[in-house]
């Protein structure tokens, strides 16, 4: 992070998590989580497995409505509207939160057709915009120059690093505000993860961002900001390097040390 | 030493058992076929394509049978594909976790392996006893109950094996659920989904009960729907326990080519299959 922005004062906050409790059926596994997405900074969320990290995320697009017996209790602000309203539009509000996952999730269509999806959900394009608008999004992913010869082949034909850039590419062509990524390199080899990583620092300039991840190592290099959770419960928000160099909680610290057990 | 020995001779007996077994349920296979082919080849001509079935004694063929199987094939794969698309979606994609779903996917099961005979009695009571007589329209509707159970069990269990992480990142995009299943989760087990309503096909092809209590039979040709129609199966049914030497080849002939029919029908359910594993 460059001290110059350090210097200034908290850059906006794009999403506001308040009092946010959620449940599993009868179980709650998250306990009274507050805390902000700054606009345009990455946030990182580190934790152990099971601690309610990728459960957080799944509350800020609602993807936990897709199943029963989940509920959220609390607020989270998206521009200062509450997301968790009942009456809220979720299709509306996804497009505006994008997210990426562990695996690679490419459609089975078409390189070409797995970007134009999102696109003509909203948007009803000429040919040659959607054609300049599907260049742009893998451009912006790192992928165009990998793919341009086979934009009309399959994209489960691609390898999984170039699967998971195809992901991120899909998501950016809806144009979203937020993006939410959950462990996007645990199932990508370091080369891979390396172009993802580096992507995700050039999304940032225009995207508000959210990152579960297990790698200690990836928080520090991509993030802004970094919230360690444990058993459903925000131990420690603050800026990445305050949390990793000068940690206030005993628990944060034996974490991010190994010595956790 | 000798425990390891004494394995070794039992696997190698239980081996042996089990190609023992193989062949013989294959060797009856065969031997059917075989002599299925060995007969009905015998009878086959133009004239099986052309002349309507004859009365004992004369020339004909199986026109008559082959339009009406076909036609009341198709009417009853018409009508149920898309009434066990639905029910499997709604079971796969809307209420996965519904009690009405469990109900519904129980009742399919036992409609699944219930008879064909017990099908073609409830068309007979509910559609042929009203209308007074036999009807191609009846047999239809008999045939496109025994698709609904088929088609809705390969529809349930091929969006079921679509992973769930298609339809989070798909609803992730922003897309409403009809899109998610229509776009997305369709796409990804369209083979399976084929291959469901192939199999569906090859099963009802062949049935001759469901008919025999709706469609009955015709000795002619004819396209009403409101009036008895032939069929391949039930004029195998009458033509082979009948004494007449020339029906009795008629028989073989027309089993033969229900049996290429679904043959060809299996292994272009097969490849599809294939092609997909391929492309994963």
């Amino acid at each position: 992070m460059n001290a110059a922005v350090q210097a200034t004062k908290e850059p906006p906050t794009k999403v506001s998590v308040r009092s946010l409790d959620f449940y599993y059926g009868a179980d709650r596994s998250l306990k009274n989580i507050s805390l902000p997405l700054r606009t345009n900074k990455v946030t990182a969320f580190i934790g152990p497995s099971g601690c309610g990290k990728s459960t957080l995320l799944r509350v800020l697009n609602r993807m936990y409505d897709l199943y029963p017996g989940q509920r959220a209790e609390g607020e989270v602000l998206l521009d200062g509207e509450n997301i968790l309203d009942p009456a809220i539009d979720l299709n509306a509000l996804r497009s505006r939160v994008g997210m990426i996952f562990q695996k690679p999730t490419p459609f089975p269509m078409s390189i070409y057709e797995n970007i134009a999806f999102g696109i003509r959900l909203y948007e009803k394009l000429s040919r040659a915009d959607m054609d300049a608008r599907v260049e742009g999004a893998l451009r912006g992913a790192a992928l165009w120059d990998e793919v341009k010869d086979k934009l009309h082949t399959s994209g489960l034909g691609l390898s999984g690093g170039q699967q998971q850039r195809l992901c991120i590419a899909r998501s950016v062509a809806v144009q979203p505000e937020v993006i939410l990524f959950d462990e996007p390199c645990s199932a990508l080899d370091p080369i891979s993860t390396a172009k993802v990583e580096e992507l995700i620092d050039e999304l940032t300039h225009r995207y508000t961002i959210a990152i579960v991840t297990h790698n200690m190592q990836q928080a520090v290099r991509i993030s802004d900001y970094t919230a360690f959770m444990y058993l459903g419960e925000l131990v420690e928000f603050g800026e990445t390097d305050d949390v990793f160099n000068k940690p206030k909680e005993k628990r944060t610290l034996d974490y991010i040390t190994g010595r956790f057990g | 030493m000798s425990l390891y020995a004494s394995r070794r001779s039992a696997n190698s007996v239980a081996t042996t058992l089990c190609w023992v077994a193989a062949i013989f349920g294959l060797a009856w296979l065969f031997v059917i076929l075989g002599v299925l082919l060995y007969e009905g080849v015998r009878g086959l001509s133009p004239a099986v394509f052309s002349e309507m079935t004859p009365p004992p004694g004369s020339a004909g063929g199986l026109l008559n049978a082959i339009a009406g199987s076909l036609v009341m094939t198709a009417i009853g794969v018409a009508v149920g594909t898309p009434l066990g698309m639905l029910a499997g979606t709604y079971m796969a994609e809307y209420g996965r976790y519904t009690k009405l779903t469990m109900v519904v996917r129980f009742i399919n099961d036992i409609l699944l392996s219930a008879p064909s005979i017990v099908v073609g009695l409830f068309v007979y009571t509910i559609l042929v006893h009203p209308m007074g007589h036999f009807s191609a329209i009846s047999g239809a509707v008999a045939l496109a109950l025994l698709v609904v159970p088929v088609v809705v069990r390969t529809t349930e269990d091929m969006l079921l094996l679509v992973p769930g992480s298609m339809r989070e990142a798909a609803t992730a995009l922003g897309a409403p659920r009809a899109h998610v299943v229509g776009k997305v989760a369709y796409r990804a087990a369209k083979a399976g989904l084929i291959t469901g309503v192939l199999l569906a096909v090859a099963r009802v092809s062949g049935e001759t009960a469901p008919l025999l209590f709706t469609a009955l039979n015709n000795q002619f040709w004819s396209t009403d729907l409101a009036a008895p129609m032939a069929s391949l199966p039930v004029v195998i049914f009458q033509f082979a326990l009948s004494p007449y030497k020339d029906w009795q080849q008629l028989a073989w002939t027309g089993a033969l080519l229900i049996t290429v029919a679904v043959l060809a029908l299996s292994i272009a359910a097969r490849a599809l299959s294939a092609g997909r594993r391929k492309s994963k």
